[in-house]
């Protein structure tokens, strides 16, 4: 196991990286889009935990992770709250249809 | 990498990038979360692979059973109306510009795979990333940021009753007559 490569775990986090980015800049369901973030945020996760398995001195990689994974509960929290709050406004949950702020 | 270790590996990606796939091009949102679902898992499989049981465990209380629970509860609540229906607007530039960051991404990633070193693992010591060690980093260098992330987690479950409690006033209809004189209703 000392001889592990470890650019597979980059290479498959900038992979899940591009879906995740292609899905919010894409997609015009808020639902999806929020799902999209997640999927990028779970991408930088898997390459910080990849760089702290290449780097093993400190835990900084994976303390990072636990940050990411905290910020990103708080997040889906509030986004959604959001979602349901638009819902409440507009009957839709379409990000063409949020023009609140527009005028 | 042994030979079991890189088909773990390869199973655990091909489900990853399967999941991701699905989330993004779910039509029906109950669909997307389940592939969510899918793929939180596989990520944390790979954490095990990296050996970082803590945050695999950690991956799966949080994402599978707090953040995926939380979307399917907030998708059955929406109903009907949260599929979105088939959207033929600007399908070309979109379906255009969805292409050309995947191949300008694919690029980037074969040209850096191209140009850099391999990354090494080093040999580790026995426990590394275990809940111990993990505690031990969390308690001692880390515990001013983790002290400050309980606050942003009551920060968030506070605004997010006070945004979800439903007293907002529907300043729609009033938009709509007279644009301009709507913003300065609050909820």
């Amino acid at each position: 196991m000392s001889t592990m490569n470890l650019d597979h775990f980059v290479v498959l986090s900038a992979i899940l990286f591009t879906i995740g980015s292609i899905g919010f800049l894409v997609r015009r369901n808020v639902i999806v889009t929020l799902m999209s973030i997640e999927i990028m945020l779970n991408a930088v996760n898997l390459a910080l935990v990849a760089f702290n398995r290449a780097h093993p001195a400190n835990y900084s990689g994976q303390i990072f992770t636990f940050f990411v994974i905290a910020a990103e509960a708080a997040e889906v929290a509030i986004g959604l709250a959001i979602v349901l709050a638009m819902f409440r406004l507009h009957r839709t949950i379409r990000t063409d249809d949020a023009t609140l702020l527009k005028n | 990498m042994n030979v079991i270790g890189s088909l773990y590996f390869y199973v655990c990606a091909a489900v990853a990038i399967a999941g991701a796939i699905a989330t993004v091009t779910a039509r029906n949102p109950i669909r997307g979360a389940v592939s969510l679902l899918v793929m939180v898992v596989s990520i944390a499989g790979l954490f095990l692979a990296l050996s970082a049981e803590f945050l695999a465990a950690i991956q799966l209380i949080v994402y599978a059973g707090a953040i995926v629970v939380l979307f399917l509860f907030v998708i059955m609540i929406l109903g009907e109306s949260s599929s979105s229906v088939h959207d033929k607007k600007r399908i070309v530039s979109r379906t255009l510009a969805a292409a050309l960051l995947g191949a300008v991404s694919l690029g980037a990633i074969v040209l850096v795979v191209g140009v850099s070193t391999p990354l090494q693992a080093p040999r580790i010591r026995a426990g590394f990333g275990g809940i111990d060690a993990i505690g031990r980093a969390l308690f001692s260098d880390w515990v001013v940021p983790f002290e400050l992330s309980s606050a942003l987690l009551m920060v968030a479950v506070l605004g997010a009753v006070a945004i979800a409690k439903g007293d907002i006033k529907r300043p729609l209809e009033s938009a709509a007559t007279t644009p301009g004189s709507a913003s300065e209703e609050q909820p």
